[in-house]
């Protein structure tokens, strides 16, 4: 550490996750020995996967005393949005971590059903082991007063819709060597080594796509029929996935992670999220699939088409509640409540 | 305020509605729409908001001019007609008064609203609406400089019909050099089999060969028959065109054309090309004895040589020793600035119309085969005979409109059926006298010359029935139908069906798209119809150009039509390409796709995307391109693009967004929509969207 790095009061770092599978939290102590290094360079105020932390100490904390958040997880109570809310009053740079926070990620899918679908789901369903037919209140009574749990929001919703982001580091989780490039260019920031990215700057990722980082050979792409991994025995593992009819999303996805899902034939499903400049991932993706369909006839095409089995899953997977279709309003028109 | 200069950095925006006489006044409030704009696009930077009775007038383009010198803008919004109409008009205008024409917009109010809409109070709303949308794209866009390219003075004319060959001596006589690529034997095309040509009846060849000797004898044209366009590379001004010149197995430099070949050739074929299967032909041949070039062809599939490797009776009579058996196909490029495509028709298969018999019934003919029984120089010399060869018709029945204004087949008119169906009676009345039925669904006789023909015709005495015939068969079964052809038909102008009897039936067949229509026009960058017709770049107003400079299109490429029309436009087109060659250089719109290499990862998704063929991809650095001066700014790379690195000049995504964003600042009842009802793009660039009101909007 340079000595710059050392004075009486560090900087504070805060670390937070929303609605997420915790993966995130992995992929930053993946970082192996550079934890030491982080650790030494912040001050860390709050990480409830790690350490024991208070809501109340960010409370009690002055306006824009954390110099840097990292949420990862999506908004999806009303615990997370106003934790959420909290941490931006609070901090300096709020910085949007992995696909949950920035684009809904898989927990986004759930903006395809309401809420009472969703409850239903989880509680009534002939798998569910729930005879009496309870389900969760937000408020109870008991004899020791009155118990809360955090509410279900309506819709899920990104960081970004919620509050003001400064920085993005997408990936699902993002990968550990761009976590560390990515603090790394805010350390040297800090201490003055290094310039601070402008704001609104995507973090630990590349400016182009998969296919940059991917080694097989790619020609013009001509599609005649779609496949699913599990139909082919062996994928020719030279050439690009999709001319060999696996809907690869990789030319679509932003790069940074090293293509590592297409270097073993696995098909890239865009957890990276949209390339730079991009509006909406999925829209975007659907025009680059339908225009290498080859065939002319609209009953050849809609074959070419249905061989894509779960359309959501293959261009939204990641993005549908930061999408730009998705974004606004709910996906579905009613809720039963 | 003569003279102002906006601030550094000021946007200063102009808005003019044109009340487009009473076209959009009588649906949009424009006075109204003027001055809500004024009040309420202030924030945007719209600083003066006019309305005019007729914009694109002389003094409506100088409310636009004055406006820019005296007020300092630099913006112009023209809410009007169509931007296909009049967007030159206004961006002319604004570069006369020193703005970049590029920093004018036009938006319709016409087409797109009051056109299309009789509610005026919301007529009014959308045309603030679609103002708004304008407003902000016209922030956004940047000032442009065309790109100039040279013209190389080579033309190429592909197609040596008599649309192709009037373009080739139209651009050959004024003084440049013509590439004239015609894919059969000699040039001519349909015209040099028929007989007469309606309405004056002149011999088709006596006005046809001179022509056709002219073009291939002509200092500035190269004749490249038997050959074909395999590639087309390049730009306006500047492709660069593949041609592969089958072999002939004929020294085309040495032969002198006198024919003893063609004598001496022990294999007769059938000539299903130019005698529509009627007449003979030797193994080397040339198509018909006017052909131009003199050289024959051998027909390497029928010439016993080929076949069994003896025979050379062509070579052991040749007395300039000619013959090439060795010969290959060449594969040749030329460099041309301009290129006109006269590729012509195909005739329509009438045997996909089983009722009528063709194919099945021997003496149902098709108007080709009919031409040429006509023909003195066809294989009958002249004489209409039955199949039999020998057998004068005494009645004759001439169908029009087979394949034609038919749902089954092609629903179009086919344009000249009528007058060659009537053409055809008169041939038959003055070569043989036989009565003739002529059964039509409408007479269309529209042009010079032509309805006089059809009174003569009615007048020589030929027997008119209105009604489309549903069949034709020999199964007779009344009195004088044994041994004939029955034409079923119903007469609409008697009310009945009936049922005559004839010994000759001419089917008058359709013209038809080339049968690889699709792939010339792909060769060539040019769009057809899905017909397969090549599709001008404006039907009345450009009907000789297409959507991609510098290929041009004359005759029947773009649909049927007659001798007189063709040749006009193989002169247009000509014309046009002439205007181009003098200019010696052409400044091309700006508006072009641009691949950002920073972005691009090379997937090659846009490689096959360019209807222009535009995009290549560079091996070495690993991303695809874009020549600026092939690319026509589609935009369909633009969208094809998953990684976003293609934006297209004037229509970027942040441009096109905030248009979207204006336009939905109106509501349909005029008041401002709520941001909460649509999705807020994130394209303001500092990745930040406010806080969607979504408590409100679901909650409640």
């Amino acid at each position: 550490m340079s000595p710059a790095a050392k004075p009486a009061a560090k900087p504070k770092l805060a670390i937070f996750g929303a609605a997420s599978c915790g993966g995130c939290d992995i992929a930053i102590v993946n970082i192996h020995e550079h934890i030491v290094d982080v650790a030494a360079a912040f001050d860390i105020v709050l990480w409830p996967t790690i350490m024991d932390g208070k809501y109340s100490d960010i409370e009690a904390m002055a306006d824009g005393e954390i110099t840097i958040t990292l949420v990862s997880g999506s908004m999806r109570t009303d615990e997370t949005v106003h934790l959420a809310k909290l941490l931006r009053r609070k901090s300096q740079f709020m910085v949007s971590f992995g696909s949950c926070a920035s684009e809904g990620c898989i927990p986004g899918l759930a903006n395809l059903s309401s809420r009472k679908e969703i409850l239903d789901t989880a509680f009534s369903t002939s798998s569910t082991d729930n005879p009496d037919g309870l389900r969760p209140v937000w408020e109870c009574q008991v004899p020791e007063g009155v118990l809360r749990l955090p509410e279900f929001e309506p819709v899920l919703r990104t960081l970004d819709q919620v509050v003001e982001v400064d920085y993005t580091i997408p990936g699902c989780p993002p990968e550990s060597n761009q976590i560390w490039a990515a603090l790394e260019a805010v350390v040297k920031a800090l201490n003055g080594t290094g310039p601070l990215p402008p704001k609104g700057s995507v973090l630990g990722a590349g400016e182009s796509t998969v296919c940059d980082e991917c080694a097989r050979k790619r020609d013009v792409k001509k599609i005649s029929q779609f496949v699913r991994i599990q139909q082919v025995a062996k994928f020719d593992p030279e050439i690009c996935l999709l001319e060999q009819g696996l809907p690869c999303n990789g030319s679509a996805t932003r790069s940074g992670c090293g293509a590592l899902c297409p270097a073993v034939s696995a098909p890239c499903i865009g957890c990276y999220g949209a390339a730079e400049g991009v509006v909406d991932y999925g829209a975007r993706l659907m025009s680059a699939f339908a225009s290498v369909v080859e065939a002319t006839q609209p009953e050849e095409i809609d074959r070419v088409l249905d061989g894509i089995a779960d359309p959501v899953g293959q261009f939204y997977r990641f993005s549908l509640a930061g999408s730009l279709l998705r974004s606004g309003r709910a996906a579905w028109q009613k809720d039963g409540e | 305020m003569n003279g102002h200069v906006p601030a550094e950095g000021e946007i200063r925006i102009g808005v003019y509605i044109c009340h487009c006489g009473s076209n959009i006044a009588g649906v949009v409030d424009v006075a109204e729409v003027a001055s809500w704009a004024a009040e309420n696009l202030k924030d945007q930077g719209v600083v003066i908001a006019r309305d005019y009775k007729f914009m694109c007038s002389s003094p409506g383009q100088d409310l636009v001019t004055d406006d820019i010198r005296d007020l300092g803008l630099n913006r112009i919004v023209v809410a009007a007609c169509s931007p296909h109409l009049h967007e030159n008009t206004f961006r002319t205008a604004t570069a006369r008064a020193g703005l970049n024409p590029y920093l004018c917009e036009l938006v319709s109010i016409r087409e797109q609203d009051s056109w299309v809409h009789t509610d005026k109070a919301a007529a009014t709303a959308k045309a603030k609406a679609i103002l708004a949308g304008g407003v902000e794209r016209v922030r956004r866009n940047e000032p442009l400089d065309p790109i100039t390219v040279n013209i190389n003075p080579a033309t190429l004319v592909v197609g040596g019909g008599i649309a192709g060959i009037q373009a080739t001596l139209e651009i050959a006589d004024a003084g440049f050099h013509v590439y004239l690529v015609e894919k059969d034997a000699s040039i001519g095309g349909h015209m040099a089999q028929f007989d007469k040509t309606f309405p004056t009846l002149d011999c088709a060849a006596c006005i046809l060969t001179p022509r056709m000797v002219s073009a291939g004898t002509h200092p500035n044209v190269t004749l490249m028959t038997w050959s074909e366009v395999t590639h087309v590379d390049g730009y306006v001004g500047n492709f660069t065109v593949t041609i592969r010149k089958k072999a002939r197995y004929v020294d085309e430099s040495v032969c002198n054309g006198c024919g003893v070949c063609q004598e001496k050739c022990p294999k007769k074929v059938i000539d299903e090309v130019y005698e529509a299967g009627l007449g003979y032909r030797k193994a080397i041949y040339t198509p018909f004895d006017q052909a131009v070039p003199r050289t024959p062809v051998i027909d390497r599939e029928n010439c016993t040589y080929f076949e069994k490797g003896t025979c050379k009776a062509c070579e052991k009579f040749c007395e300039s020793n000619a013959i090439r058996f060795d010969q290959k196909d060449e594969i040749l490029t030329v460099e041309v600035g301009n290129i006109i495509l006269a590729t012509g028709y195909d005739i329509f298969d009438a045997r996909q119309i089983a009722q009528y018999g063709y194919g099945r019934l021997p003496n149902v003919f098709t108007s080709l085969e009919f031409e040429r029984l006509s023909n003195s120089a066809g294989p009958t010399n002249g004489h209409i005979v039955l199949r039999d060869g020998v057998t004068e018709p005494k009645t004759v029945g001439v169908i029009h409109c087979v394949g034609s204004r038919d749902r089954n087949f092609n629903n179009y008119c086919s344009a000249i059926c009528c007058m060659q169906s009537l053409k055809f009676s008169h041939l038959v009345k003055e070569h043989t006298g036989a009565t003739v039925y002529d059964f039509y669904i409408d007479m269309r006789t529209a042009a010079k010359g032509y309805d006089e023909f059809y009174q003569r015709v009615m007048e020589e005495g030929t027997l008119f029935v209105r009604g489309k015939p549903a069949e034709v068969t020999e199964a007779g079964r009344l009195p004088g139908e044994e041994g004939k052809l029955i034409v079923q038909v119903e007469d609409t102008l008697a009310g009945r069906q009936r049922r005559i009897p004839v010994d000759m039936v001419v089917l008058s067949v359709g013209l038809q798209p080339r049968a690889d229509a699709k792939e010339l026009a792909q060769r060539f960058g040019i769009s057809c119809s899905s017909d397969g017709w090549a599709i001008e770049k404006h039907p009345k107003l450009d009907p000789v150009a297409t959507m991609t400079e510098g290929v041009f299109i004359a005759g029947c490429v773009s649909g049927p039509k007659d001798i007189p029309t063709s040749v006009a436009q193989g002169a247009a087109a000509a014309a046009r390409v002439l205007g181009r060659i003098q200019m010696k250089q052409m400044n091309l719109e700006p508006i072009k796709a641009t691949v950002h290499p920073e972005h691009c990862s090379g997937c090659r998704i846009c490689n096959t995307m360019c209807p222009y063929n535009a995009i290549s991809f560079d091996d070495v650095k690993g991303v695809s391109f874009i020549n600026a001066a092939m690319c026509q700014g589609c935009g369909t790379c633009v969208a094809a693009c998953p990684a976003g690195a293609i934006s297209g000049t004037g229509f970027s995504d942040e441009q096109v967004l905030a248009q979207i964003e204006g336009l939905l600042r109106v509501g349909a009842d005029g008041l401002p929509l709520k941001r909460a009802a649509y999705p807020v793009a994130q394209h303001e660039g500092n990745g930040h969207r406010p806080e969607a009101p979504i408590e409100e909007a679901v909650r409640a």
